[in-house]
């Protein structure tokens, strides 16, 4: 089946559009100025990370994680408790830690992901939630490390109101830049190949020598790393952390449904969903304030996507551009799609040399 | 010739369900094994234990001398079992190319590249006729491409010898007779095979010799004109369909009568 987008316009095209995007978003604070602008833009760049970052594991690998706050609030306590224990200043060098908060999170996934993926899909579902609840329970109760429902504060940062978010926002876009690039890169890779042989047959793949212990671990690890870097810019920007707010259920919930608008197991599919929800959360939050009415709207929006798109608004769209470039170019049935049937003029008995 | 694979005595129980009851196997290097019998008699069942897709209650699996019983599947694989199932297993989302490049077992980093690079793919693909199918999702194929593509990937494992769960079920006798081409082409490059295959013809025109299971063991072994012949194979395909047995799985009866076509001489 020759796919009408892979020729090299289209891939072109779509490096031109990826190149295009990238300078729009480093140009955006210096068009839109206004801070209340700025923080949206902040939020959606960082739902950007994480949502790349859960399809990552989940949407490759179609292990459906509901828990992955538990890496953004790992990797949040964890920028607070070095910025305590090491008396630091609020500055740029505070970003320095953030890679750090990252791998802290990444650490933190291996016992919970050892432990989470022994289990299979609806099992798998439960456990992420549930050890995510554990977790929020211990930031309650630890004290020593949380302070509990206290909160923790982090260093506060000298810079002036109006350029204040910007720093935070090109963090947010280095982190973000981060999880697309490792999003597709590992798509690529024999790794992501792996990943998406477990989710179509994991028995199978493991039949044929894929590691799969290792490479579900591995990638939900690496899942981890964005998140936690996610966790740690967002807890510094918030200036004061409560377990609630970090280890937000809601989060686990709102990253996988960016996915699933956007595409789920697509390199594309969580940002679009990201981008076109992330504002419109925001939005709907300072229109209705606290009333709860965002999150009824959010909910019906979660089963519309599953009803009406349940690939994606990415693979919909590519579907209906492949469907518009065959129609155009070949008037007659698509002759480059698979036939239906065994036909012996596929499997033409010319002599085929045995492959060694 | 050596024995490539021995089974000895395997027993493997469901519940009260006798899958296997002390089954005995072997298979000679660089031959073309037929199993037969009826269904529900323990055929695939067999071919889960060989391959560690199951663990045997009791006896022993042996490949090429090494006791192989109870190793993870991934290794098996590695050592040079192949196999492909009688419900075709492919990674339906993925494309043919990217089926035949999933797995490594036993392979060293530097011949992965040889191994799994996409020409040595593509030559795999053309060997079972999908070339131009490289690009399709393995999920859009036909049963019967499917079940080539299972072959395909089995290939690119370099296997030492292959198990095949019914190659031929469901598909269209030009193909049929493509599929047994290429195991016929294969054999002669030194490789063994297993066939489990309920069409008598490709049975007995594509095997050297051939073992038939009853009741979760083998009760006859021989060259394909004698086992044609053998009283106790034919009782054990006629015999189970006139008094039903307690232990023959769900729809037992009809597939025996089935499977007795071009049996008789």
């Amino acid at each position: 089946m020759n796919d009408p987008l892979a020729t090299p316009l289209w891939r072109g095209a779509r490096v031109g559009t990826a190149g295009l995007a990238l300078i729009a978003a480093v140009a955006f604070p210096f068009v839109f100025t206004n801070p209340a602008v700025t923080s949206v833009a902040m939020f959606t760049l960082l739902f950007v990370g994480s949502s790349s970052a859960w399809n990552l594991f989940s949407g490759y690998s179609g292990y459906m994680a509901l828990g992955n706050a538990v890496f953004f609030g790992s990797g949040a306590y964890f920028l607070a408790n070095v910025a305590k224990d090491l008396h630091l200043k609020g500055g740029i060098g505070i970003f320095a830690l953030v890679p750090l908060a990252g791998l802290f999170a990444g650490l933190v996934g291996v016992p919970v992901g050892w432990l989470a993926l022994r289990t299979r899909r609806h099992t798998f579902v439960v456990v992420t939630i549930s050890i995510f609840f554990v977790f929020q329970l211990l930031a309650y109760n630890l004290h020593s490390l949380t302070n509990g429902s206290g909160g923790m504060q982090l260093p506060m940062p000298p810079w002036l109101a109006d350029t204040y978010n910007n720093y935070f926002y090109a963090a947010a876009l280095v982190v973000a830049v981060v999880a697309i690039a490792l999003s597709w890169a590992v798509r690529r890779s024999r790794f992501g190949l792996d990943l998406l042989a477990i989710r179509d047959d994991e028995d199978r793949a493991r039949g044929l020598g894929v590691r799969t212990e290792r490479v579900k671990l591995a990638a939900f690890a690496l899942t981890g790393f964005i998140t936690g870097m996610c966790g740690a810019i967002t807890a510094y920007y918030l200036g004061s952390i409560y377990p609630p707010f970090v280890f937000d259920a809601l989060f686990d919930v709102t990253i996988a449904l960016m996915a699933f608008l956007g595409g789920l197991g697509t390199v594309t599919g969580p940002v679009v969903g990201a981008l076109l929800l992330e504002p419109m959360q925001q939005y709907l939050t300072l229109r209705f304030s606290n009333a709860g009415i965002s999150l009824i709207l959010f909910g019906c929006l979660f089963l519309l996507v599953i009803r009406f798109l349940p690939e994606g608004v990415v693979p919909s769209l590519a579907r209906l551009l492949r469907h518009v470039l065959r129609t155009r170019g070949e008037p007659q049935a698509g002759p480059g799609d698979p036939p239906p049937y065994d036909s012996p003029a596929d499997h033409s008995p010319a002599a085929r040399e045995v492959p060694r | 010739m050596t024995a490539l694979l021995e089974v000895r005595e395997v027993r493997k129980s469901f519940g009260g369900l006798h899958a296997l009851n002390g089954c005995s196997l072997t298979v000679q290097e660089g031959t073309v094994a037929g199993l037969i019998g009826p269904n529900g008699s323990g055929k695939t069942t067999l071919f889960n234990v060989i391959t560690g897709y199951e663990r045997a209650d009791a006896g022993t699996v042996a490949f090429g001398g090494q006791d192989v019983t109870g190793l993870a599947t991934g290794k098996i694989g590695g050592l040079g079992v192949g196999r492909t199932f009688q419900l075709t297993r492919v990674f339906n989302r993925l494309t043919l190319l990217e089926n035949l490049q999933v797995g490594r077992a036993g392979v060293p980093r530097e011949r992965r590249g040889e191994l799994y690079g996409p020409a040595r793919c593509m030559e795999l693909l053309d060997f079972v006729g999908l070339t131009a199918l490289a690009q399709a999702q393995a999920g859009s194929l036909s049963y019967g491409q499917r079940k080539l593509v299972e072959l395909a990937m089995v290939l690119a494992q370099e296997p030492k010898v292959v198990l095949l769960d019914e190659p031929a079920g469901g598909i269209n006798p030009t193909l049929i007779g493509q599929i047994a081409d290429r195991i016929g082409e294969l054999n002669r490059r030194g490789m063994t095979f297993l066939v489990v295959e309920h069409n008598m013809e490709f049975v007995m025109g594509l095997c050297d010799v051939i073992s038939v299971m009853e009741r979760g063991a083998v009760i006859a072994c021989g060259r394909p004109e004698e086992v044609r012949k053998d009283p106790r194979v034919l009782d054990a395909y006629l015999g189970g369909a006139l008094d039903d047995g307690p232990d023959d799985g769900p729809g037992g009866p009809t597939g025996q009568t089935e499977g007795i076509e071009g049996a008789q001489p």
